[in-house]
């Protein structure tokens, strides 16, 4: 059974067999990845472009990663900023992209809705890297796996996102798959942090983090983005550590069995403390690996879809 | 020169006139209305407009030029052509021009160039030199040089101080004070804020940013006695901020677009770029609180923020690409078939909305169907089915939300200083 669309342009309504089947594939990957030889020839011969308008090394070097593991080729383009100061327009970078004959492009983009425009001037198969504060579906996949690997389901799970979910591309995604996957969802972080009629998708909101912790068998902190300017939406990183940080005593306080997510990078003493970091409480480092397998299986999927 | 329209729907609020006739132009002027014999009439054009309307030339008080600075997204002559095309026999054009309309040589540059043109173009001038909100412009010299109204469009007056000035300043000659109004320090985004922004994790800019400067510049208004006119009100709550102060006898107007009272903000889902505007297009609920004050009269007249862009900087990354959309040739069908075919207003009421009232904003003459008048006409046809296309427009850009979009309501002609636009194109009437 194929995916429903040839693109992952995000997880909203995307069906829950589609989740499913890219969790199960990713299981097989997973498996890949401990032999010797951490390589299948499923996709060779594809050719794949990493389009990447903003930094993010972590994330490209799991899709390249994931592509090497598949046999693909693999070229990367990487430009910050907005193409219309830099000359060349967007629409031409992807129509010079085009020209080199790619069978798919994985793009990062800072501006929401860029991979949907994408799909509008380019054949390609399109797979969202995070665009704007929208969307970032291989990451809610991730840590969907993450979660099922280690707690066995998904399927009545309480999850609450933490932190700056305003400015979070893995909010949205985590939202839309774990409702999609049947678990609880809510959201725990400052008002000025929790967009706008958010709970209209079915979620809870706290600004009390004990009471997070302490009813949620999961906790997917996000990052505090450190660059955003200071005071504008917190008054500054160490209020936020003290009000809404996770620390050990807390945990231990509250809900030693919970699990903590973290898409990473972490600004240690911010959304998280140094021990909670390294701690038995958290799976961060296996959602690393755990990202190459969703990834492999994403494009395995799509690039072999009929 | 003669020109006789046989079988109209003579239609003009202002004298209550409302009569099915035909009516004889000589070299521009109205010459007689009536059940005229053709035959009696020698050397006589003859145009058969049997069930069409013909009412006082309609007028848009907010469009943009582009010239100077941008010819290649439109110019005078180009713009022109298309409010002519769209049924418009005059125009109001904003100042945000480089260099901006704050001096008499730009004021003179364009009507040098609008001379020769059917349509009359009636410059806007700027508040604050170089529309920066720090110094008044010469607001006499541009009085003086045409100038009909004051804006910094594309931004809000600064200041309440320089606000304040500045409609003291325009009493002198009863100038309006036209408010683009946006709290900059609340609208660093890129569509309404709202549950639909929140789902497409787009920077979003609250409807309070628009209130906020409505409220401001509505006790601004009342302390000096000025008058200010609210463009494209977007927003329910700044609807009910006119409304309130028209009861209080405020000298408070405003304009709403097509788009505002057509589009919700859920037509952004597909982060076309046609559909970012500056006010954003809003909720549901702002969409039908614009009908309301459309019906109820708090606003007063409909104008399109024609705002042409280059496809290039259009087809852009979301956030990145301009704000704004052309609307001169889309506005009378999508009036007629929102507002009129809908039953939220009849077709006096758009008269008055789309010719009478914008042009008692600016203190300009109201065309009168009278014998004797200059003959400053827009006949349309409000039950023509057409489909929307815009590789057909006259404007030189096509931005638009609405390609492709079937309508009802079109301009068949419009006449103006001796001359008629027909049939794309003009002739001597
Ligand atoms: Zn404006």
């Amino acid at each position: 059974m194929p995916l429903s669309s040839r693109h992952l342009l995000g997880l909203q309504g995307v069906p829950k067999e589609d989740i499913q089947l890219i969790l199960d594939t990713a299981t097989t990957f997973r498996e890949v990845l401990e032999r010797p030889i951490k390589k299948v020839p499923t996709l060779q011969g594809k050719t794949i472009c990493n389009l990447f308008f903003e930094n993010s090394t972590r994330t490209r070097l799991s899709f390249e990663l994931a592509q090497k593991r598949l046999s693909a080729d693999t070229i990367n383009f990487t430009k910050s900023g907005s193409s219309a100061s830099k000359g060349e327009t967007f629409k031409d970078t992807v129509k010079n992209i085009e020209a080199m004959k790619v069978d798919m492009i994985v793009v990062r983009h800072e501006s929401s809705g860029v991979p949907h425009y994408l799909t509008r001037i380019s054949n390609a198969n399109i797979i969202n890297a995070g665009d704007g504060r929208h969307e970032h579906p291989t990451q809610a996949l991730l840590d969907m796996y993450s979660i099922r690997e280690r707690l066995g389901k998904i399927d009545g799970l309480k999850v609450c996102i933490v932190g700056d979910i305003a400015h979070s591309r893995v909010a949205l995604s985590n939202i839309y798959g774990l409702i999609s996957l049947g678990a609880k969802v809510s959201l725990c972080g400052p008002a000025t942090m929790i967009p706008k009629d958010i709970q209209r998708l079915g979620v809870t909101i706290t600004h009390n983090i004990d009471e997070a912790i302490a009813n949620n068998d999961v906790l997917n902190v996000l990052r505090i983005q450190l660059e955003r300017k200071a005071g504008t939406n917190i008054p500054t990183l160490r209020e936020y550590h003290n009000y809404f940080g996770i620390t050990s005593e807390r945990i231990k306080k509250n809900n030693p069995d919970v699990l903590i997510l973290h898409p990473g990078p972490i600004n240690r003493g911010v959304e998280l403390s140094s021990e909670v970091a390294d701690g038995p409480f958290q799976i961060i480092l296996d959602q690393v690996t755990n990202g190459v397998a969703i990834r492999m299986a994403v494009l395995y999927l799509l690039g072999t879809r009929p | 020169m003669k020109s006789l329209f046989k079988g109209l729907n003579l239609l003009d609020p202002e004298q209550n006139l409302n009569l099915q006739a035909d009516l004889l132009i000589e070299d521009g002027i109205i010459k007689s209305i009536g059940d005229i014999n053709q035959k009696e009439i020698q050397d006589c054009e003859v145009f058969d407009f049997t069930g069409m309307y013909c009412v006082p030339g309609l007028f848009d008080m907010h469009v943009h030029l582009r010239e100077p600075g941008r010819e290649d997204e439109e110019t005078v002559q180009t713009g022109c052509n298309a409010a002519a095309a769209g049924g418009f026999t005059g125009v109001a054009c904003m100042p945000n021009t480089s260099p901006a309309i704050d001096s008499a040589e730009v004021i003179n540059l364009i009507l040098g160039k609008a001379k020769n043109h059917l349509v009359d173009v009636f410059p806007v001038g700027a508040v604050t030199s170089g529309r920066k909100g720090e110094g008044l412009a010469p607001i006499f010299e541009l009085v003086e040089a045409g100038a009909v109204a004051f804006s910094d469009d594309g931004t809000v007056v600064k200041t309440s101080s320089i606000l304040r000035s500045a409609m003291e300043y325009c009493l002198m000659f009863g100038s309006t004070i036209i408010e683009h109004c946006e709290d900059e320090s609340m609208a660093d985004g890129a569509m309404n804020e709202s549950f639909t922004s929140t789902q497409l994790g787009l920077p979003s800019i609250p409807t309070i940013a628009e209130d906020i400067i409505v409220a401001r510049d509505i006790l601004v208004a009342e302390y000096t006695g000025g008058k200010i006119h609210i463009a494209h009100i977007s927003s329910k709550k700044s609807v009910e901020l006119v409304r309130e102060a028209k009861k209080k006898g405020i000298k408070v107007t405003c304009e709403v677009t097509p788009h505002h009272f057509s589009l919700n903000d859920e037509y952004v889902k597909n982060f076309d770029t046609n559909y970012k505007m500056n006010p954003p297009l809003r909720t549901q609920a702002d969409v039908e609180a614009m009908i309301e004050g459309l019906k109820d009269g708090t606003i007063d007249c409909i104008a399109s923020d024609h705002a042409p862009h280059s496809i290039e900087e259009k087809e852009m990354e979301f956030i990145y690409a301009p704000n704004g959309i052309i609307g001169l040739e889309t506005q009378l069908a999508l009036v007629i078939s929102e507002l009129y075919l809908k039953k939220h207003l009849t077709l006096p009421q758009i008269v008055e909305k789309l010719s009478i009232n914008p042009r008692k904003i600016l203190g300009l003459n109201i065309p009168k169907i009278s014998e004797g008048e200059n003959a400053n006409l827009t006949i349309f046809d409000p039950a023509k089915i057409w489909t929307i296309d815009i590789n057909q427009f006259k404007s030189k850009s096509r931005n638009s939300p609405f390609d492709k979009k079937l309508v009802t309501g079109k301009s068949i002609a419009v006449i103006n200083k001796g001359k008629m636009y027909f049939e794309n194109s003009f002739r001597l009437v």
